[in-house]
Parts: C-alpha cells; structure tokens; sequence
C-alpha cells in the first residue's frame, strides 16, 4: 500500500503494509538510520520521533497512522534551534558512550525544550525517564540538557536586545 | 607511591574541549588500507607495513597522495593524518583512546587527526578484540611505540632533506625542526620519503617523558560523536548492502532444541517472504543452534510471518531445568562435604570452634542477561563462494574462525568489517549472531541483514551465571577475622566450571586469614553462560565484600577500618595479573574515606553510607554509597563516591570519568532490578518490562577521584563495576540494619 509521508520538511512515498512500525519504513524505505530499534514495543525509546513535534516511539506506531502527521527524526532535529543547541551540548559534555540510544534522547530532550525551555532536575527526568541508555550516560545527558537550555536561554535574551 | 589525584564530581567534569578541533572519521585514505590482503611474517609489531605500499610510494607516481607510513599511519599532503584504530569500539573509547596513543608519540596535534576504524586483520594489527579491560595494558606500550616509529621515519626523511644529522632535529605538532637552521617541514610533506625507509625496530624507538604529554591525560571527546549526535549511519544495524534482504531466526526457547518439524511451505508463501527454511544447526551452545530461518524483502514481513511459525522442537534434557530447581539443588548440597576443595589454609573447622564469635550467612545471585540496546544483528554477503560480514563484535577474528569451521570455508575467504557496536558488555564476544547471518546469506544465496528482536536478545544470551555461598566466619575476642569457610555451589560438570562461574583459590581474604576454606560443589547446566561485565567479580564483591561487612559489624568495628585492617602489611598478593597489590587497595580505600566524609557527619534516620573496594581485571575501586530507604521500601541513592587507582595514567580522562559513572550504575541496575528466571529449561523474561535497565530517575550523582601510581595504565571498562552492589548493600544495611543476601534487591523486606 502507497503511503506519503512528511519526514523532515521533505515528502516521501512508500509502498508498504499498513502495519508497518514507522521505524522500519524510517530505516529502510527513506533510509533514515538515525532512528533506532532496540525493543519493539515503546519501553526503551531508542525509536523516539516527533510527530507534530509530539515525543513518539516510532516502533509502536503503524505507517498508516502518520500519513498527515509532519515527522521529525534525528537527522532533521539540527534544523530545529532546540536541536541544533543540544546536539551541540551533547558534544560539549561528551555524553556518548557506545550511542545507540542518543539519537532517541536527544529528541525526547527537544520535545522537552520546546515546550518547557527552562527545565527544572524533575522536569529533565520526567520527559527523560523512558529513555534508556543502558551504558548509563544519564549525568551527562542531564547535564548537557541544562546546557542547551541555558544557550537557549541566552540566545532569546540576545534577540530581545537587538 | 601515590603521585597525584585526579578527580571530578558529578556536574564538574573535566571539559572534553580542551584539545579543540576534533572531527569525524570518514576521509578514506585512498590507498593502502583497503589492499592490506597479503601481509609480512610476524605480530602486530613487525607487520606495520602493507606489502606494496613502499614500492608504490618508491615508484614516485605522480599524483600527490597521501602515504602509509605504517600500517596505522597515513598522512596526506595536508598535513591531515589519517590512525587507524585497531579494536572494536563498543561504546569503552578505544576508538579515540588508542589512536591517541599513538598520536602522542608521532607528535601531531588531534585537530590534524582522523580515525579510521581497522578491518579485522591480525596479521597487522596484532589481537583486535574488546574485553576485559585489555586495551590498554595490552597498547600502551606498543602502540606508543607505533606513533614513535614513525615519527623517527618522519625525522629521518628530513634529516637527509636537509643532510643534517636526525639528532639535530625535533618534532612539533605535525612538523620536523632544525632549529639550528631555522628550518621547518610539516609531516604532509616528508610523508612520501618517509613511507620508503624501513620501519626502525620498535624496541628501539625513542618514547617522551610522561610530562611533555599534549595528548595523553588530556580530554579527547569521542571522535565517532559528532556522527552520532546526527543519526548518521554508524552501527551493525544500519549497514546496507546492495540487493539485501532481511532475516530473522527463530531458535528453540529450551536452549539446545532441535527442530523436529515446521511448517516452512506455508512461511515461504506469505507475503514478502523470499525464502523460509530449517538450520539443522550444531550442538555447540556457543556457535550455530538449531533454528528457522526467514528471509524476507522487509524486517516487518519477516517478523509477520515468523508470527505464523509453527514449529516442532525436541528442547531435550535442559528442559527439565528451573531457577527453582537450583535453588532446591543447592540447598541440598549446601548440608553435604563440598565436591572439591579449592583451598584449605590452617584448621578452618577448629578456628571456627574456638572462635569468640561465629557469623553465619548464605548469600545467593541470578541469572542475568546483557541488554545490550543495539539487538545483536549481522549482514552478510556471498559471493563466489566467499562471505564478507558486517558485525557489531567485540571479538571479530574468533567469529570469522566459527564461521570458517561451521561453513567449511577457509578464514581468508571470509572478510570481517567491524562496525561501531551499540553496546557489548561481553555479550558480543559470543559469535552466535555471526554465524547465522553467515549460513543464512549461503543458504539463501543472497545478502541479507540478521535482526534479532529483543526477546531473542533476552531468551538467547550467554548470562553471567547464577550462584550460591554458604558463609562462615570467625571472629576472637578482639574483633579479628581468624576464621572463613565457604561453601560456593556453582554450575559446571566434572570439576569443570560453566564459563564464567568460577572462583580463583586467591580470592581476597585468602592469604591474610590463617585459617580459610574454599569448597566446591557443582550443579550440571544445560544453560549458556558466559562473561558479563566484570565476569566473576560482577557477582563475587558482593557475597565478599557484604561478608566481610558483616564481619565488621559483629566484631564492632567501623566497616572501612575494619577493611584496612584486614589488609594487614603492604605486600603483593598471589592474585590475577601482577597479584592483588594491598597497598593499592588501601591507597583508595583511605583516599574514599576522605573524600567521602566516611565517619565525619551523623545521617538522618533510614540515611546510611556503606563502603565496599575490589580489585578488577587490573584495577582497584573503593567506593562509598550513601542511600535513604523509605518506610515503603523504597530506595533513595544520594550520592556516590569512587576512587579508581588504573594506574599511572588516565589516558583520556572525559572518557574515563563517563566509564566509572557508567559502571556504577551498571552495577545499581544489576542490584535493583535484574534476574534472569529460567523456567522448563527456558527463559521467562524477554523485554525490558520484565528485565528492567536503569533510568534516569535512579541515576545517583558520582563523584570520581583517581590516584595515580607508579604502575602501567590500565582499563575502566570493569573495574569500577564489582564494588557498586556491595557498596550499595552495606548502605542499605547501615539505613536499615537489613542485610541484603539476595540479588537482585527486595525492597518489601526493608520496609520499615
């Protein structure tokens, strides 16, 4: 079945099943790898998408239920300010352990900005908690959350004055 | 001894930007590394040369180039130097870790380099696996002397530029000088007439003092990381290769079953699926199991129509085995005569009969599995007759072995790529997922990318074996350890241990209590087994070290002094590597103590510190955990103090402190929540519901201090692991004064 899907500003047709978790049509059929498999069922949050900039885990939901949606992975979240800031505070901290699941923290840690930019330790660790990094990063992705937020922050005053 | 401190709490890490300019891997050097087929006699330290490149670089093609000085050494014309990491990365840092080993003997600044991630070939890269924290007793030396050889080449081709003597010359960031002179030329352009001169031997190259490091000891952040923050293609998982097809493998719940029938012409016909057939397999554990392979033009189809499998499986013996079952087993063996002893200092039965005070404990642990978040997944590829494999492997040269034995090929028709792995922690020095995506590409006559699903990944593990330790222990009237007698029932068949279920006679307190026994009586398994992150001692410091807690507590003494004592005069003890050193393992439990305030502050009720120290695959962690139970049970980490002595280096320190963070919590997750439960010779969780890993809301700040001494640098990947759950336990026991016997914790029992 003929699906089309709005992924990162950009439209892609897929013929698929309609069952088909967006995850693998992500990976496999637009060929978008960032976004990772690691339980199938939404426990983990490896598979973390944003769908209408709503935090989703991607292998929990079938194609045929995001044809309308606008789909943002990890490698259209740089486009995105909130991104963009915590990919780079991702850096700056050097969170990264092995990395599977960073793309999939990082965009529950965008969700989280865009609708809270100034989060509090409760406020990180409740968006957070269902992601799993299972080399245990958790401080440093904490951390590099509160950095985002704070350049974040800067940025708007900057604005303001100008 | 101790030569200085290096320490960084929770939100003040060291900064990772202090060397700027790091990039990515991902420039390919255009010749040399991909021809490296054929190569010279000899190890990792003659072989640094590809056959052909001096005689290609000799031949002065015309076209400026970038040259191979060695087989981990390329630089280009712009100076950019292109190092070749040689083992796995699995998420430890090896893959910026060792090519700083080497950079800093080359002398060139990081901003020129660029990694590149070796193929498995150990002909000229020496052991290419990840484990046991090896990487860097094992490279230290030798690939510091790597980078020096080359260096000394670089000189050389200046020197003879300039026809001055080498001695009359020096290197900086990239560039030979001849101060005398005033003259200067950047590697990039001496690279050429460097490749030709023959490689000096590396015994005799001339290494830097420590204190002109610019690379080593300071912060490197992870070079795949940029990568990784924008989803770019870098794991097992994500390789694609033209024509692929998607597979999956349905094996046996009971580990060892064969299929005895299956309804394969009904798979076969379901939608997008390709081709549907038995895996007769072999009766190695460890290698290619018995099973049903499925390929399809998509991971979803095949998943579907794995859905409507109907199989037949003779599961055999091991069927007949339980958790529960081992515990009855070994309770009934904890009454009789161990099967072995292991050792037997002094008169263990008559100190524990004159003792003032005798403690008793039975202490016990499960099953547990990996996780590893990437699923273990393979691609492979035929071609006539030969098979090159994409793997996310801590051990690639050993699965290209299993695949040549269960294939009947020969190793050199079989290459293996290594790719980024998202996450090893021992799982993925097993080759089992290697060898099926290796049959399974033959079979089918087509590339194809295997994806276990996570139940796979939890129902087929290698797990860290349960066990069982029946304690005494015996105090005089001074409160001093004189006797220990330990019953361990463990899992093995003839005297022989399952993997990773042993006990080395060795084991601290042996040798500083005179009068100790260590039995041994084994259960048979048909379950697999095998090294879990810190293998043995993941599952040892607790029962030792919450034993030797125990001990303290009943001897009235403070529980860190009482560790001290216990440690008696500084000496080097029989134990693994060099020997238990005890003057290391009192430098970092003194060294907790302060830091940690152990003593110096009165807690609030249910508030309460406890301490536990191992020594690891070469490392030695003290460490002070400080928890509040809750009258519900609930258990509330505050803080974490460890203090780490690796020795006289902490190579990439940014890398350093994330690893021990990582670990302790590792270990907290193991304590809290993990158990493998195997049930009808299967295994009854399959998803992170039923075998949860740590979160965010558990993740405790930990400060992390490292001594540095006078002893070769070692790893991190394990040591700070074990001394977690005992550290953990006692804490719990000083809020509580419930001692936890048991893993993973009951928090019922510690309601209030």
């Amino acid at each position: 079945m003929q699906f089309t899907l709005e992924v990162n500003g950009r439209a892609h047709t897929v013929d698929v099943d309609e069952d088909t978790p967006l995850l693998w049509v992500l990976r496999d059929e637009i060929g978008l790898k960032g976004t990772k498999f690691g339980c199938g069922a939404g426990l983990c949050g490896a598979c973390t998408v944003h769908l209408n900039g709503a935090p989703t885990r991607s292998c929990s939901v079938p194609v045929s239920a995001v044809a309308n949606a606008a789909v943002t992975t990890i490698e259209g979240i740089g486009d995105i300010p909130a991104g963009a800031q915590l990919q780079k505070a991702w850096l700056d901290v050097d969170v990264v352990q092995c990395g599977y699941c960073q793309a999939g923290q990082i965009m529950s840690a965008a969700a989280l900005l865009a609708r809270t930019p100034t989060p509090n330790d409760d406020d990180i660790i409740s968006a957070m908690n269902g992601n799993i990094c299972r080399c245990g990063t958790y401080l440093r992705i904490h951390e590099a959350i509160k950095r985002a937020a704070k350049t974040s922050l800067g940025s708007t005053i900057t604005k303001q004055r100008t | 001894m101790l030569r200085k401190c290096l320490s960084a709490n929770s939100t003040d890490r060291s900064s990772p930007n202090d060397i700027a300019g790091n990039a990515p891997t991902g420039r390919t050097s255009r010749r040399g590394f991909l021809k490296a087929t054929g190569t010279a006699a000899g190890g990792m330290l003659l072989a640094l040369r590809f056959p052909t490149l001096a005689k290609a670089a000799a031949s002065g093609a015309a076209q400026k180039t970038s040259a191979a000085l060695t087989a981990f050494v390329n630089i280009a014309p712009d100076n950019v130097v292109t190092i070749v990491a040689k083992n796995p990365e699995i998420g430890q840092g090896v893959k910026t870790m060792l090519p700083m080993l080497i950079a800093e003997e080359l002398d060139v600044d990081w901003a020129q380099v660029r990694v590149k991630q070796a193929d498995l070939d150990p002909a000229l890269y020496g052991n290419q696996h990840a484990g046991g924290s090896t990487a860097t007793p094992q490279n230290w030396d030798p690939l510091r002397r790597v980078g020096a050889a080359a260096r000394q080449m670089l000189v050389e081709a200046a020197a003879k530029r300039w026809n001055v003597a080498t001695d009359e010359c020096a290197t900086a960031s990239g560039q030979v000088l001849h101060r005398a002179s005033n003259r200067a030329l950047p590697y990039g352009v001496l690279a050429e007439d460097a490749a030709i001169l023959s490689v000096p031997p590396l015994k005799s190259v001339k290494l830097k003092d420590p204190k002109d490091y610019k690379i080593i000891g300071h912060s490197i952040p992870g070079v795949d990381s940029p990568l990784v923050v924008k989803g770019e293609p870098l794991f097992g998982i994500d390789t694609v290769v033209p024509g692929m097809l998607y597979a999956v493998f349905e094996k046996c719940p009971v580990f060892g079953g064969k299929v005895v029938s299956a309804n394969v012409d009904e798979i076969v016909k379901l939608p997008g699926v390709r081709h549907a057939f038995v895996v007769e397999g072999t009766t190695n554990l460890n290698g290619l199991m018995p099973g049903i392979a499925i390929v399809a033009d998509s991971l979803w189809r095949a998943e579907k129509a794995r859905g409507k499998l109907k199989v037949s499986w003779n599961g055999g013996s091991t069927s007949q085995q339980s958790s529960a079952g081992f515990a009855r087993q070994a309770a009934e063996l904890s009454t009789k005569t161990p099967e072995r002893s292991l050792r037997n200092d002094g008169d263990t039965a008559a100190a524990l009969g004159s003792a003032a005070k005798v403690v008793e404990a039975n202490y016990s642990y499960p099953f547990i599995a990996h996780a590893a978040l990437e699923p273990m997944n393979c691609t492979a590829r035929v071609q006539d007759s030969k098979i090159e494999i994409w793997a996310p492997t801590q051990n690639p040269d050993p699965g290209r072995k299993l695949v040549a034995q269960t294939l009947g090929l020969n190793e050199r028709d079989i290459i293996v790529h290594m790719t980024r792995t998202g996450g090893g922690f021992g799982r993925r020095l097993a080759t089992d997922y290697m060898v099926e995506a290796a049959w399974i590409t033959r079979a089918a006559g087509v590339p194809v990318k295997l994806v276990w699903n996570r139940a796979d990944d939890i129902r087929h593990d290698f797990y860290r074996p349960g066990g069982f330790h029946f304690l005494k222990g015996g105090l005089d009237a001074n409160g001093k350890a004189v006797a220990w007698e330990q019953h361990f029932i463990s899992y093995g068949r003839n005297g022989k241990f399952a993997p990773s279920a042993d006990l080395s006679p060795d084991t601290f307190p042996a040798n500083r209590i005179a009068n100790l026994s260590y039995g041994v009586s084994l259960i048979p398994l048909g379950v697999p087994t095998g090294p879990l992150r810190a293998p043995g001692d993941n599952a040892l410091a607790f029962v030792y070290q919450s034993f030797i807690d125990e001990l303290a507590d009943a001897a009235g003494k403070d529980p860190l002094q009482f560790q001290i004592d216990l440690l008696g005069k500084d000496e080097l003890l029989p134990g693994k590597g060099p020997g238990f050193n005890t003057a290391r393992v009192r430098g970092v439990l003194e060294k907790v103590r302060e830091v940690s305030g152990w003593g110096q502050h009165k807690l609030p009720q249910r508030t309460g510190k406890g301490v536990a120290v191992y020594y690891s695959h070469l490392g030695y962690f003290a460490e002070v955990v400080e928890v509040t139970v809750a009258n519900n049970g609930t258990i509330k980490i505050n803080k974490v103090w460890a203090v780490g002595d690796i020795g006289s280096h902490v190579i990439n320190p940014t890398a350093a402190y994330n690893m021990v963070q990582g670990a302790i919590l590792d270990g907290f997750a193991e304590a809290l929540h993990q158990q493998i439960t195997i049930e009808g010779g299967r295994v009854l969780q399959a998803n992170f519901d039923t075998f949860p890993l740590l979160r965010m809301a558990q993740a405790a700040p930990i400060e992390v201090h490292f001594l540095q001494t006078d002893n070769p640098p070692t790893g991190l990947g394990e040591p700070p692991l074990p001394a977690a759950i005992p550290a953990l336990c006692n804490a719990i026991y000083a809020a509580t004064g419930k001692r936890i016997r048991s893993l993973p914790i009951d928090a019922a029992m510690l309601k209030a």
